[in-house]
């Protein structure tokens, strides 16, 4: 890693909000698991843990962090020092900090108490989650000089994601209900980080019911090898295209 | 040296710099003044890649800053406000800044003696006073000796006797024969210091003259005079 | 082996003033099963010896004993029905019968019994043949620790592992099918049992059943069949201790129910299908302690069922409990086990003392518009069901379990 990168992780670790997410993932995470007595319900809260909280967090903390290193990022900017690399280490620095907060948090008693597929996959998903909402981050607060704005944009954008898309999704569903649209939907989820996370785990965890009508569709689509590699891949590119549009407009903002 | 040509820059609708075009070369030492918002620091930043350009060049040692940031290595830097990580300490961020660059340079640690940072290393950026950050500011500007100095509003904040010991070690880094660019309202403290002045006014250089030229040519002895002169001449 | 002595003893006893006992083999009077068959009279034994035997058709219309040693391989080229049993107090044992011609006009199987009483087949492995065992118009056969395999691929391009039609009394035990399109196919057949049997991996339904009334399945395991199991325009049925496992797929039902009434459904286990049970058109059934694990759907009702009693169950880990495509509610639920179930128990009695209700707004969401089946377990359809569960708005609020239990049954 590089210098700045790591300056960055350390000032991070030092941050009490993050010392605060990690301890409530793990607060939540070890008392669903021991409290519940089959895994499958403890997996469903974690479920939505990692569905709502971990972007939230990630990308409210990463938004509010990318603001308030305005003087950090005016120092460097001083120096000798390329701007992308500038913003590449703030980006590393953020995703690197908030997954270790969530694998201590979260993925230890998951790899503990879930069965491997189920909560491989859904450690995997989180990790992916956790780094795209970052990536949103930097393109919400590079949208805008004004901090207080750049956060209403993360929020709105989170909001869109975890909760919005999937009553249009639904309200669409039943307008077109006489349609074939299963397909169109497979399309439609790649338009969100979250849904596409879900379904991934969706087909661990609810693999009967996936297993009939519609699901199976999906199942086919997201099932197999070549699925899942489109899926990983879609959710690479959430992470690669706010991120390098962010990098493009950071390198020519004025500061 | 620093090769300015045809340079605007507009913000949205406002127009900060104006087709400014600019030598400045070795051994001088350069007064840029002007009203309050006719684009100094505008200039200042744009030199340092801060601030992108909208038209124009600037051409460090005849390479274009925008294709290269290596030019940086040779410019210290003290910003009108400094403003800093607030949880680092004094200590953090020079040790921070000398990782970075990671020169095996000579560092010029002067004014950290003559500031006497030594003793408050440990304090947050936070909870410093205005005038102690401009020390930061100013030591980290000559710690890696620049060929460049760019001091904006340099002596402001600073106590009388700070303020001394930056004016000696201006006066000392101009006998080695750097450049140095500096902004300042204080006119009086020019006089002993500069060797040309640059002249801004809304976003264009009015003039830019040697002192002497300019003492000759309004007959004054202080530049603030000389620059009084010029005004009420053209009003 | 004690069994096989009994059976052994007992028929010895009862023929063996008259009865001869004829050898087949290559270094054995007879060569040939055919020969032999003509020489035979009723009561006599064929004792086959190892070696293939290609001889095309071999009809047997003589009360004989067919008993292969060592598994003789009767060969059918995919070319002829291999045994066709027109006699009736016959027995075949003990051969290994392959290759069984492929029609689809007049089935051939690979042993096919015809209009006849008290047949005995046991302990032979079919392997490959288009019907495994054909019964038709037959009364009390016995069909028995058979392994039956093919490795069908299309529906329409292979029979059934063991089918039975129009007949009476059978006994179907011990027997294992796979690969076959149904691996039991019953029309027509009443007061049967099948019992022990193990039907994995068939290609439409691991036990297919029809107008078939009076009839009991007991201890069976139907695993991984295209479409599971189906019972259909049937009366009187008792389904007890079969597990039901790993029916997957869409259309595929652990346990398929169509016009069925008056039946009982007892201590079956229902092991990650998509859904357990599909009731069609069902009444009078009896749900009776059985259960539902990690299914997709615990159980489709549909509105066209009623008077159904589902009782002291366990609902476990399933993604929908129950779904239902309609606002009728005819049926009851009593004092079942749901672990989905959030109530309190105040009085220590064990029954929830607030009613379960055990249809979510997302299974009937699901039900009409399968499509949203995407969104399962996201915020938004959390939020729903949440909501839904409070204030039953679109849900019928007498889909309900007055009694659920706060802890499992042991079963």
């Amino acid at each position: 890693m590089n210098r700045i990168g790591k300056f960055i992780v350390l000032d991070i670790l030092k941050n009490k909000i993050i010392l605060v997410y990690t301890l409530i993932l793990a607060v939540l995470s070890w008392g669903v698991f021991s409290l519940e007595d089959n895994s499958t319900k403890g997996l469903l809260t974690l479920l939505n843990v990692v569905l709502l909280t971990v972007p939230l967090v990630s990308v409210i903390f990463s938004t509010i962090y990318i603001y308030n290193s305005s003087e950090f990022i005016e120092l460097l900017l001083s120096q000798p020092i390329r701007r992308s690399k500038i913003w590449l280490s703030l980006f590393f620095g953020l995703s690197i900090s908030l997954l270790l907060a969530f694998l201590i948090g979260a993925g230890i008693p998951i790899l503990v108490y879930a069965p491997l597929d189920i909560g491989g996959m859904m450690l995997l998903v989180g990790i992916f989650i956790t780094v795209v909402f970052v990536a949103i981050a930097f393109l919400s607060s590079i949208a805008t000089r004004d901090k207080a704005k750049g956060i209403g944009i993360a929020i709105l954008l989170w909001m869109f994601f975890a909760l919005l898309f999937d009553g249009l999704i639904l309200f669409m569903s039943f307008q077109f209900a006489d349609y074939p649209i299963e397909k169109i939907m497979v399309v439609v989820t790649a338009f969100n980080p979250i849904d596409l996370a879900r379904i991934l785990i969706l087909l661990h965890l609810d693999v009967s019911a996936m297993m009939g009508y519609t699901g199976a569709i999906f199942k086919d689509f997201f099932g197999n090898q070549v699925g899942i590699i489109a899926a990983f891949t879609i959710l690479l590119l959430w992470v690669a295209v706010p991120f390098i549009i962010s990098l493009r407009k950071f390198r020519r903002k004025d500061l | 040296m620093i090769e300015i040509n045809n340079l605007s820059k507009h913000f949205s609708k406002l127009k900060v710099l104006n087709n400014v075009s600019l030598s400045c070369n070795q051994g001088e030492c350069i007064a840029l003044i002007g009203p309050n918002g006719c684009g100094k620091t505008t200039l200042i930043k744009c030199i340092l890649g801060m601030v992108i350009p909208t038209e124009g060049t600037i051409k460090y040692k005849d390479i274009l800053i925008e294709d290269t940031y290596e030019y940086r290595k040779y410019i210290g830097y003290m910003p009108q406000i400094g403003r800093y990580p607030d949880n680092m300490s004094i200590g953090q961020i020079l040790d921070m800044i000398k990782e970075i660059r990671k020169t095996d340079m000579q560092l010029d640690d002067d004014l950290f003696y003559q500031f006497q940072l030594k003793d408050i290393l440990f304090k947050k950026m936070r909870t410093l006073s205005g005038g102690t950050t401009q020390k930061v500011s100013a030591t980290l500007a000559f710690l890696f000796n620049p060929e460049v100095l760019i001091l904006d509003e340099p002596t402001a904040g600073l106590d009388p006797l700070a303020s001394e010991i930056l004016k000696e070690k201006i006066i000392a880094e101009k006998k080695k024969g750097k450049l140095i660019l500096i902004t300042s309202h204080l006119l009086s403290e020019l006089d002993d210091l500069v060797t040309q002045i640059i002249f801004m006014q809304d976003g264009n250089v009015k003039f830019h003259k040697t002192v002497d030229e300019l003492k000759t040519s309004t007959g004054e002895e202080k530049i603030s005079k000389a620059i009084a002169h010029i005004l009420k001449n053209n009003n | 082996m004690k069994y096989k002595l009994t059976i052994l003893l007992s028929v010895l006893v009862q023929f063996y003033s008259f009865a001869t006992t004829y050898e087949v083999g290559h270094n054995k009077p007879f060569k040939s099963i055919k020969s032999a068959l003509k020489n035979v009279k009723n009561g006599d034994s064929l004792l086959v010896y190892e070696g293939v035997y290609k001889e095309g058709n071999i009809v047997i219309n003589k009360e004989i004993k067919l008993i292969g040693k060592n598994y003789p391989v009767l060969d059918g080229q995919k070319k002829f029905e291999i045994l066709s049993v027109k006699s009736a107090n016959t027995l075949i044992c003990g051969f290994r019968v392959q290759h069984s011609g492929y029609a689809t006009l007049d089935d051939p199987g690979a042993i096919k019994v015809y209009d006849s009483h008290n047949v005995t087949i046991r302990d032979n492995i079919l392997d490959d043949n288009f019907f495994g065992i054909y019964l038709q118009y037959c009364r009390n056969c016995i069909v028995k620790n058979n392994q039956i395999q093919a490795y069908g691929i299309e529906e329409q391009q292979i029979g059934n592992g063991i089918h039975c039609w129009k007949s009476d009394s059978l006994q179907i035990i011990a027997n294992k099918i796979s690969g076959h399109r149904d691996g039991i196919y019953f029309e027509f057949v009443t007061n049967s049992i099948i019992w022990r049997n193990i039907s994995t991996g068939n290609i439409r339904y691991g036990l297919h059943f029809m107008f078939s009334n009076n009839d009991s399945y007991i201890t069976n395991v139907f695993k991984n069949n295209g479409a599971g199991v189906s019972v259909m325009f049937t009366k009187n049925v008792k389904m007890i201790n079969n597990t039901f496992e790993e029916n997957w797929g869409d259309a595929a039902y652990g346990l398929f129910l169509k016009e069925i009434s008056d039946s009982y459904i007892f201590g079956n286990h229902f092991i990650k299908n998509t859904s357990a049970i599909h009731m069609e058109g069902t009444s009078r059934i009896k749900v009776e302690r059985n259960v539902f694990e990690s299914n997709g759907w615990g159980m489709k009702i549909q509105a066209s069922c009623m008077d159904n009693e589902v009782t002291a169950n366990n609902f476990i880990g399933n993604t929908f409990d129950i779904s239902t495509n309609g606002s009728l509610v005819l049926n009851t639920f009593n004092g079942n086990y749901w672990d989905k179930y959030e109530g309190y128990d105040l009085d220590r009695n064990h029954i929830g003392d607030v009613p379960y209700h055990p249809l979510s707004l997302f299974s009937v969401i699901v039900e009409n518009n399968p499509p949203a089946m995407l969104l399962f377990r996201s915020f938004m359809v959390s939020l729903l069901d949440k909501s839904e569960k409070m204030i039953p708005s679109l849900t019928p609020d007498n889909f309900v379990d007055n009694t659920p239990l706060m802890h499992s049954l042991g079963l």
